[in-house]
């Protein structure tokens, strides 16, 4: 193994962060002996009146929105063939496989009777958008094995299958395109049949469409988030020759994203809403203009671009606006028809913290253990 | 041939009786709660002075049928929404969508199920009237073919005009139900829910769910011909520097 030392040695820090993540997982382990011995009810703030909460909102419609990065950067190496930007699809690819495998544990907390989970493969209706949704969960997390199985592979020095999975990599990503569009824009196809329950601020027949193309903003968010971070945790250099296009991509992803929401809302008389803005208006306000509005503004400035933090701050908002809108199309949305609040119990956040909290514990295992980044990282002198 | 209610919140003079029946013949634990559960299936509440009873509304077109992922949520030929409990994998998308917010689900269970009214659906199946409507002791609660009821219900408010709301609760409300209310009093006054659609809901999902093939295949062309044209593109520079490199 001729793996960077400095990658190992970076990553066994005992600091704050690795404390706090530690403290999470000790009472994430309690709150799930609960939930499987006293029923959701114990745990959950969720009740008849408002069957979907965080779990729901974060941990499943955020986490497969984030995890957009990886059927973005495959698509644009493989089918654009884009290739100078083949050094940050190991990580984006990681980011999005540890995405779906959480989104999948969190449906094991969120589903009544996660057990039989495997009954959609059995008792099909093609009628429903859940349906869907848990035959891309499904079929998607096996392409993003397969994608990521070379890194695994190139540690252990299976060459000959390695070599069989390359054979198959257009079709792979390829196939992993199709379900990732089917998958981001079924979970916004999951709110098409409540017209009557989402506020208007977020209902549009376009659902699907919005979903698809927010995710696309926030994947690429999620990408510089990523790189920052992997700055930050392993002495690695920015690839602001890398990441400066793709915010430009994001732009354009989340200038799209805006404009439509504008005009629908213009055009389907939501604006009224705003004039003066409830408590819906401001939440509208606040998730459009941390995720789109300011992201957008900053990153047209090719000063901030060019600039890590400038860049890496811009990429921290869009990322946060897109959870703000997720939380409001599946909460803040929905409570007024529910005629009740909904706030998270301490524990259901747990959960999702918990979740966060292995998701940043299996990638640094991950960048340990397998040659993520490949290319040996310069040495800082550090 | 599908039958259905009609409930007359006019005629009813809310002693329980249904709730009481509806318990005994589904096998439900005791007690009789204020508002429906997964426990307790039908209710008659009084609202400001009138009474009005709380079930499934049996839509034709129902939401929760469509939405279920495993099929459990059938509509019978009979008129009765039923559940399977052994499908159930508990995603709630069923008490997330149904516009009239029926299903109910155990909260108190480590196993949990959904529970909703399913209009006797054994019962009637073998040619009886729900248990509810066999114990009514004024006639609130008519069991019958749904288009005699629709009959009745018309007859009811054109000879007493003053006595009722020209209004058939479930008529047009998601596409049309099975059970079908009348009211003296505004239905919105009443707690029932009167901005659901007068379409199907399943439409909704359904006219993006039917195109996912021709979006696949559509889609699946295109992307394919990225790749061939820009891998077409490089081979071709790569072959050309290969050349330019042999002649030097």
């Amino acid at each position: 193994m001729t793996y960077p030392a400095a990658i190992r040695r970076g990553a066994v820090r005992m600091g704050f962060w690795e404390a706090f993540c530690a403290a999470i997982l000790v009472a994430f382990a309690g709150v799930t002996v609960l939930r499987f011995t006293r029923g959701l009810g114990a745990v959950t703030n969720l009740s008849d009146r408002f069957p979907w909460g965080l779990w729901v909102g974060f941990d499943v419609l955020c986490g497969v929105g984030l995890a957009a990065g990886a059927f973005t950067l495959t698509a644009i190496v493989h089918i654009f063939n884009l290739r100078r930007f083949e050094p940050i699809v190991r990580p984006t690819v990681l980011t999005g496989l540890l995405g779906y495998l959480l989104v999948i544990v969190g449906l094991f907390f969120d589903l009544g009777q996660p057990w039989r989970i495997w009954h959609a493969l059995v008792f099909w209706n093609p009628h429903s958008v859940m349906f869907e949704v848990a035959w891309c969960v499904m079929l998607y997390t096996a392409v993003l094995a397969l994608e990521f199985s070379p890194i695994v592979l190139e540690r252990f020095r299976l060459e000959r299958l390695r070599r069989l999975v390359r054979t198959i990599t257009t079709p792979l990503v390829i196939g992993g395109v199709i379900l990732s569009t089917l998958h981001q824009s079924s979970l916004g196809s999951l709110y098409l049949i409540v017209p009557e329950k989402l506020h208007p601020l977020w209902y549009t027949p376009l659902l699907p469409f919005l979903f698809l193309v927010s995710a696309v903003g926030a994947g690429i968010g999620m990408t510089i988030l990523e790189s920052y971070l992997s700055e930050r945790a392993f002495g690695r250099r920015l690839e602001m020759d890398l990441l400066e296009p793709l915010a430009r991509g994001m732009v354009v992803a989340l200038g799209v994203y805006g404009l439509l929401r504008i005009i629908i809302i213009v055009k389907s008389g939501a604006v009224a809403a705003l004039r003066p803005p409830g408590y819906e208006g401001w939440m509208f306000l606040l998730e459009f203009g941390v995720g789109v509005i300011i992201p957008v503004g900053l990153l047209l400035v090719e000063r901030v671009r060019t600039n890590p933090t400038g860049l890496t701050v811009a990429a921290l908002l869009a990322v946060l606006g897109f959870v703000m809108n997720r939380l409001n199309v599946s909460v803040t949305g929905m409570e007024a028809a529910a005629g009740v609040r909904y706030v998270p119990s301490w524990m259901e956040v747990t959960v999702s913290l918990g979740l966060v909290a292995l998701g940043f514990g299996l990638f640094a295992l991950a960048v340990r253990y397998l040659p993520v980044f490949p290319e040996p990282t310069a040495d800082r002198g550090a | 041939m599908s039958v259905g209610l009609l409930y007359d919140s006019t005629r009813c003079v809310g002693c329980g009786a249904c709730s009481a029946a509806c318990k005994e013949v589904n096998d439900l634990p005791p007690p009789i709660e204020e508002s429906t559960t997964a426990y307790t299936w039908t209710v008659v509440q009084n609202v400001g002075g009138a009474n009005v009873r709380r079930l499934c509304f049996h839509c034709l077109d129902p939401t929760c049928v469509s939405v279920c992922p495993v099929g459990a949520l059938q509509k019978t030929a009979e008129g009765p929404v039923v559940y399977d409990a052994s499908r159930c994998i508990g995603c709630r998308y069923c008490i997330m969508a149904c516009p009239f917010g029926v299903p109910k689900y155990q909260w108190d269970q480590p196993v949990p199920v959904v529970g909703k009214c399913i209009l006797c659906a054994g019962r009637v199946a073998r040619g009886l009237p729900t248990a509810c409507a066999s114990v009514c002791p004024t006639g609130a609660t008519l069991f019958g073919e749904r288009e005699a009821l629709v009959g009745e219900a018309r007859l009811r408010i054109a000879r007493a005009p003053d006595a009722y709301v020209d209004h058939v609760y479930g008529l047009t409300e998601a596409g049309g139900t099975s059970v079908l209310m009348l009211s003296g009093v505004p239905f919105e006054s009443l707690g029932l829910r009167t901005n659901v659609p007068k379409q199907p809901l399943p439409l909704l999902t359904w006219r993006i769910l039917s195109e996912i093939p021709s979006f696949v295949s559509v889609w699946g062309a295109f992307l394919f011909g990225i790749h061939w044209i820009t891998k077409r593109r490089d081979d071709v520079r790569a072959f050309e520097a290969a050349q330019r490199e042999q002649r030097r």
